[in-house]
């Protein structure tokens, strides 16, 4: 792939569409033409930061509200590949989420520090009216 | 989320017989262990050999499981991870907090 492929979807708020955005993502990682990493693990890596960022914004920022919805681009050239998840709640204070530690015993917590220790760059910033959050990860 | 349940004696298996465990169907598997809770049934294994995919939701699910087991005076183990979500709970350092078995009777055995 020596150009930039974009793939920009948006879906109903609902968890039903979580494997199939995951999916997308372990696509684009199988068609990386020039990826000479462990092609098995990117493509499952994508998949996970997709389904958790996805259903952090369908459950917790667009609180579970059928009314809206969730658009994801993922963008990709053999240099890295950048996710954006898009929501319209009231955001959140990602420098505050990344420095809690989920213990052993916490049923929840992990999703964000799952995101942070899997790419290589995250950010939560405004783009358009809506509260962004890109997630970028480095292919060499 | 689609269950199967064995007993053996006072074990009850729980297969999930998903390839995703995440967000979408993670609280049936919940829901499913506080009702054996109910019924006194506290000694778990979680036999996961089909599920490929599992997220935070998944893993919170079986956390939830464990401490409820735990508080019973009973246990969760688990048996047939797939690598990857072997890796899973490395990453997660959740290896640590539960007990992880390659077959079932091997998790069985371990009662």
């Amino acid at each position: 792939m020596s150009k930039q492929v974009k793939v920009d979807i948006t879906v109903p708020n609902q968890t039903k569409y979580l494997g199939m955005i995951g999916r997308i993502g372990e696509s684009m990682a199988y068609s990386l033409k020039n990826y000479q990493g462990n092609r098995r693990e990117l493509a499952y890596h994508l998949n996970l930061v997709l389904t958790e960022a996805l259903a952090n914004v369908i459950c917790h920022a667009n609180d579970f509200d059928p009314d809206k919805d969730v658009r994801v681009t993922i963008s990709a050239s053999d240099q890295d590949i950048t996710i954006k998840v898009f929501d319209q709640g009231q955001g959140f204070d990602l420098e505050t989420l990344a420095k809690l530690k989920a213990r052993g015993s916490d049923e929840g917590g992990r999703g964000i520090q799952i995101i942070f220790k899997l790419m290589d760059q995250v950010r939560y910033i405004q783009e358009g009216g809506n509260n962004v959050l890109e997630m970028t990860k480095h292919l060499h | 989320m689609q269950l199967a349940m064995t007993e053996k004696g006072d074990i009850v298996i729980i297969s999930v017989e998903e390839e995703r465990m995440d967000a979408h169907n993670s609280g049936d598997l919940k829901e499913q262990m506080l009702q054996l809770f109910d019924e006194g049934k506290c000694s778990l294994v979680i036999d996961l050999s089909t599920v490929r995919f599992i997220d935070s939701s998944g893993l919170g699910a079986l956390v939830s499981g464990f401490k409820n087991a735990s508080a019973r005076e009973g246990s969760l183990k688990l048996c047939c991870l797939q690598p990857q979500v072997r890796s899973m709970f490395e990453l997660t350092r959740l290896h640590r907090v539960f007990e992880i078995f390659t077959t079932q009777d091997e998790a069985l055995a371990s009662f």
